[in-house]
């Protein structure tokens, strides 16, 4: 084997083995969408989170706009306090919702916004006022029952 | 008498215990040397050059046509048990994870510690035998800065590239069983697979395991080599124990390092 045909397939080698990794990264995982985009931060407090975990989308409109960032309790008043990471080109008002939400019956739990009416916005490090926690299914069972049972006493 | 066959037996695992132990003491000062080597590897290019040509040139082949085939039975046998839940449209997310995380890693350093270990091992096994090491060092060449370093760089360079080239031949095997043959979305395929495997942590996790692993194997390998009985007999059984020690490592450090990656993920 003579030096230039070896040079050669050890170029050709290490290129191939490169764009495998390039590969993964692009068309396996999903790099592209991920820390690339300047994001602010937002943070949102909660009564319960349900199965909310790290790195969850934040949607609105059912378009993913940012991606879950930090979850802590609140030692004081016992509330989840959840970091949302939002890209830079999306803009929320003052008077935003922010519920916890499922796709489907088994989906992943993601954040849903609803952007008010309001023409202020909400800057970095803002906390939006209003939050809806997310929907534990036992508990909505547990007080269906007890209304199904409070109405039946009362006929 | 059996009095004497108890010290005796006694003192061969006693003997057995102390050249075990002495053994991984000069592996790991070996590897120290070896480290130290690093600069000539690198400085005399072509030789580390030439090591992963015979290293990951020539394991192409296996590493794509294996990885292929296995991608191309995950595809059928994952697709059997997700269709039975409704959830043949994650076929796409089961392959990707499984072989970016698992698979691609760790089935590529086995058939890298088959192909390329034996053979590094047997190639400085057989220098030793024919003294070509000892005759190096009487011209003041040292052996392992010209023979056993580049070779260790050459499989470390190599095998992270091979992992990564097994994984993607996988997807793709899957892709062709998966949408050619049985006929899913192919968008579902691709865009599930994107939506739930993350290049932080999933796929740069494999990437660190296959580094861990190309540094194990190819440790092992010229150690072992280094370490031949000059012998026929000697350097057989030491390819022999690169293959079974190389897997051996290669299976129980994946345990090791996925106990400590999954604490990262979804903390």
């Amino acid at each position: 084997m003579n030096r230039t045909a070896m040079d050669l397939w050890v170029g050709i080698f290490v290129a191939i083995g490169l764009a495998a990794i390039v590969f993964l990264a692009l068309k396996v995982g999903n790099l592209t969408s991920l820390n690339t985009v300047p994001s602010y931060r937002l943070e949102a407090r909660f009564d319960n989170i349900g199965g909310l975990k790290m790195r969850a989308p934040v949607k609105a409109a059912g378009v993913v706009v940012g991606r879950v960032d930090g979850i802590r309790l609140d030692a004081k008043t016992y509330e989840a306090v959840v970091a949302l990471k939002i890209d830079n080109g999306y803009q929320f008002t003052k008077d935003t919702i922010a519920s916890i939400l499922t796709s489907g019956l088994l989906g992943e739990v993601y954040i849903g916004l609803d952007a008010g009416g309001d023409t202020v916005m909400l800057a970095d490090g803002a906390t939006i006022g209003k939050t809806q926690s997310a929907v534990v299914l036992e508990k909505l069972i547990g007080q269906f029952l007890f209304d199904k049972a409070g109405s039946g006493a009362a006929k | 008498m059996p009095a004497d066959t108890i010290a005796s037996g006694l003192r061969r695992i006693g003997a057995g215990a102390i050249k075990a132990v002495t053994r991984v003491g000069f592996s790991a000062r070996f590897f120290m040397v070896v480290l130290s080597r690093t600069p000539d590897a690198f400085r005399r290019g072509r030789l580390t050059m030439r090591e992963i040509y015979f290293a990951g040139v020539l394991s192409l082949v296996i590493i794509m046509v294996s990885g292929l085939f296995v991608g191309m039975v995950l595809g059928l046998q994952g697709y059997d048990s997700l269709n039975k839940y409704g959830a043949g449209d994650s076929l796409g997310v089961f392959v990707g994870l499984s072989l970016v995380r698992e698979l691609g890693p760790v089935v590529a350093g086995l058939l890298f510690a088959s192909r390329a270990g034996s053979a590094i091992t047997a190639e400085i096994g057989l220098m030793k035998t024919t003294e070509q090491l000892s005759a190096m060092e009487m011209m003041a060449v040292d052996p392992l800065a010209r023979i056993v370093a580049p070779r260790f760089w050459g499989g470390v360079i190599s095998m992270p590239l091979l992992a990564a080239l097994f994984s993607v031949m996988g997807v793709f095997g899957a892709y062709l069983v998966g949408v050619r043959l049985i006929g899913l979305d192919s968008g579902a395929f691709w865009g599930n697979m994107r939506a739930a495997i993350e290049f932080w942590p999933d796929i740069t996790n494999g990437i660190i395991k296959s580094v861990v692993f190309g540094v194990a194997v190819s440790l092992i390998a010229v150690f072992e080599g280094y370490d031949a009985k000059p012998t026929a007999e000697g350097v057989s059984s030491a390819t022999t124990r690169t293959v079974v020690g190389a897997s051996l490592a290669i299976l129980a450090l994946d345990f090791i390092l996925t106990v400590f990656m999954f604490r990262g993920i979804g903390g």
